[in-house]
């Protein structure tokens, strides 16, 4: 399992991966592919509670804390954003909420996708970054309460 | 093969040779820039008129009696005779300075229609409006308690007009339409709902965001009551824009917003309006771009709107045929009377994976739901591609937009 390594350690493996590539179309290529690839979300996760809507396509996530850690599974309607989205996921899932509430996510300007968090692209992948953060949070203090 | 072929006075490239972002590449390849119903981008002449300005005369203007304030009132005003000629308006004092379409569709709509609209009274729309022409009126229905009515467009993308005949009654008071729509491109038959609503006591405003550009606007002959216009829209500058409105109306009006310049006399007690046009050019206004607006219109004509309209016309043309020969592609919005508009959609994909693949070949196209969420929900879809093409485009430019149409489709399926 990829847990015993850090957050900002998966950050740099993907930034190399990237560094692999010349051309934006290489990237994107690999992107869809990433997107296609990711776990569809059942339908009954499809509904508006999970929703974090973009100006333009839409995203599904349900997350659970486990043994301390906190899993995040998602979709998008969109493959681009399901490919980073994915991204995001490998990056995150798995890791204790303050580990997750403390990343940098700096890899996102790395492979030069960071105009994908901008407020103009309005898609819903920085919305989809705060409600990662926001239910990490919410575990958090539900672990504090119950220490 | 070359777009110039069929109109010998209009050269494409000379007209690109105007336009200095044009010569930009987008990751690494030449900008192919097809979001102009957006936005367009400015000649080089509105950008030296800009520039001019603050270089040259910058002053406050209509007060000052220096020698500065004198040649920036002059040229500011000038810009209100050009948009009197450019649309046939009868009187310089119907011309009002506003932001752009957004602002004048509100200004009419807290001076004229708050105060003339009651319980009872009707609004007509279309189901093509950009959000712009719908939320004021939603917001100042709210207010009056006058109801909102909507014209259905068909699966062409075009008006019912039998529906709208029958909505039309002695209850509607307004009809606020667009003059072409900006997701679908359609031409409305704006002359007919003119006059049938005036037959019933209605006055009718024009959306004329998109209209403006690519058609002869005469607003004696249209006879409609309101006209809006974006500046930015017509090759120039942003945050600069017009309100034609029918003297009468203006006079009647009780003024937008208050502040310095639209008054002629106050006191604490009572205050007096100047007068039209100044009565809704409350405070220091956008100078700088009024100014450099017309210095985009005189270009525009100095080209020749005609010539432009065949050019666009056929680049529509063959965008259109090109398109449909795509695999799996929608077009949406196929109205007899276009403008220059190519809105569609593939099966399997979604529009932004369309767009940001499209980006990534240096062509900018828009996708999402282009401000007119009723009218993509009539469609039954969340958005579009929408591709829209301005004096400066040519065939090749949309031969790369298709091939870069065939590469991203063949990757995102």
């Amino acid at each position: 399992m990829s847990d015993i390594k850090s957050i900002t350690e998966i950050e740099e493996e993907i930034v190399d991966d990237f560094s692999l590539f010349d051309t934006w179309d290489e990237k994107y290529e690999y992107i869809i592919d990433m997107g296609k690839k990711l776990k569809p979300l059942e339908d009954e996760h499809k509904k508006d509670e999970n929703k974090i809507k973009g100006c333009q396509s839409t995203v599904w996530m349900v997350s659970e804390l486990k043994d301390g850690k906190v899993y995040y599974r998602a979709e998008s309607d969109a493959v681009i954003v399901k490919g980073l989205v994915s991204m995001l996921i490998r990056v995150l899932s798995g890791h204790e909420p303050k580990e997750i509430i403390d990343a940098k996510l700096d890899f996102i300007d790395k492979i030069g996708m960071k105009q994908h968090l901008a407020q103009t692209r309005s898609n819903g992948l920085l919305s989809m970054v705060k409600q990662m953060k926001l239910d990490a949070t919410v575990y958090l203090a539900q672990q504090a309460s119950k220490n | 093969m070359s777009t110039t072929a069929l109109h010998i006075a209009f050269d494409v490239d000379q007209v690109r040779r105007h336009f200095p972002i044009l010569k930009r590449e987008v990751k690494g390849k030449p900008l192919v820039y097809f979001d102009n119903a957006a936005t367009t981008q400015k000649p080089v002449e509105v950008i030296d008129a800009l520039t001019s300005y603050y270089q040259y005369f910058n002053a406050n203007i209509h007060r000052g009696i220096h020698s500065l304030a004198e040649e920036a009132t002059a040229a500011y005003e000038a810009t209100r005779d050009t948009v009197q000629q450019f649309i046939n308006a009868k009187q310089r004092e119907e011309i009002i300075f506003t932001r752009g379409v957004t602002e004048s569709i509100n200004l009419v709509a807290y001076t004229w229609a708050r105060i003339n609209l009651k319980a009872g009274d009707e609004i007509i729309i279309s189901g093509m409006e950009h959000h712009s022409n719908i939320v004021p009126w939603q917001l100042i229905a709210e207010m009056t308690g006058a109801t909102l009515k909507v014209i259905p467009v068909d699966d062409n993308g075009e008006l019912m007009m039998d529906e709208f005949h029958k909505l039309l009654n002695e209850k509607a008071k307004l009809v606020s339409v667009v003059h072409a729509s900006n997701s679908l491109g359609t031409i409305n038959p704006v002359k007919e709902i003119i006059d049938a609503a005036h037959k019933v006591g209605a006055i009718v405003m024009l959306d004329g965001a998109q209209s403006t550009v690519h058609l002869d606007i005469d607003v004696q002959e249209l006879d409609c009551d309101f006209f809006a216009i974006s500046s930015h829209k017509v090759y120039g500058p942003t945050g600069i824009g017009v309100l034609y409105g029918k003297r009468a109306l203006l006079e009647a009006m009780p003024p937008f917003m208050g502040g310095g310049e639209m008054i002629k006399d106050v006191t604490f007690e009572k205050t007096t309006w100047n007068e039209l046009p100044y009565k809704f050019e409350a405070g220091t206004p956008n100078i700088a771009d009024t100014v450099a607006l017309k210095a985009a219109i005189d270009f525009v004509q100095r080209i020749g709107k005609k010539q432009i309209r065949l050019h666009e016309e056929e680049l529509l043309r063959y965008a259109t045929k090109e398109l449909q020969n795509i695999d799996g592609i929608r077009l949406i919005g196929q109205a007899k009377n276009k403008v220059s508009v190519a809105s569609f959609v593939v099966e399997g994909v979604h529009p932004q994976d369309l767009g940001i693949l499209l980006d990534n070949q240096g062509v900018a196209v828009r996708t999402g739901h282009h401000c007119t969420q009723p009218l993509m929900n009539r469609f039954g879809i969340p958005g579009t591609t929408r591709a829209s093409f301005a004096m400066y485009n040519t065939k090749d430019e949309i031969d790369v937009m298709i091939a870069g149409l065939h590469k991203a489709i063949k990757l995102l399926r």
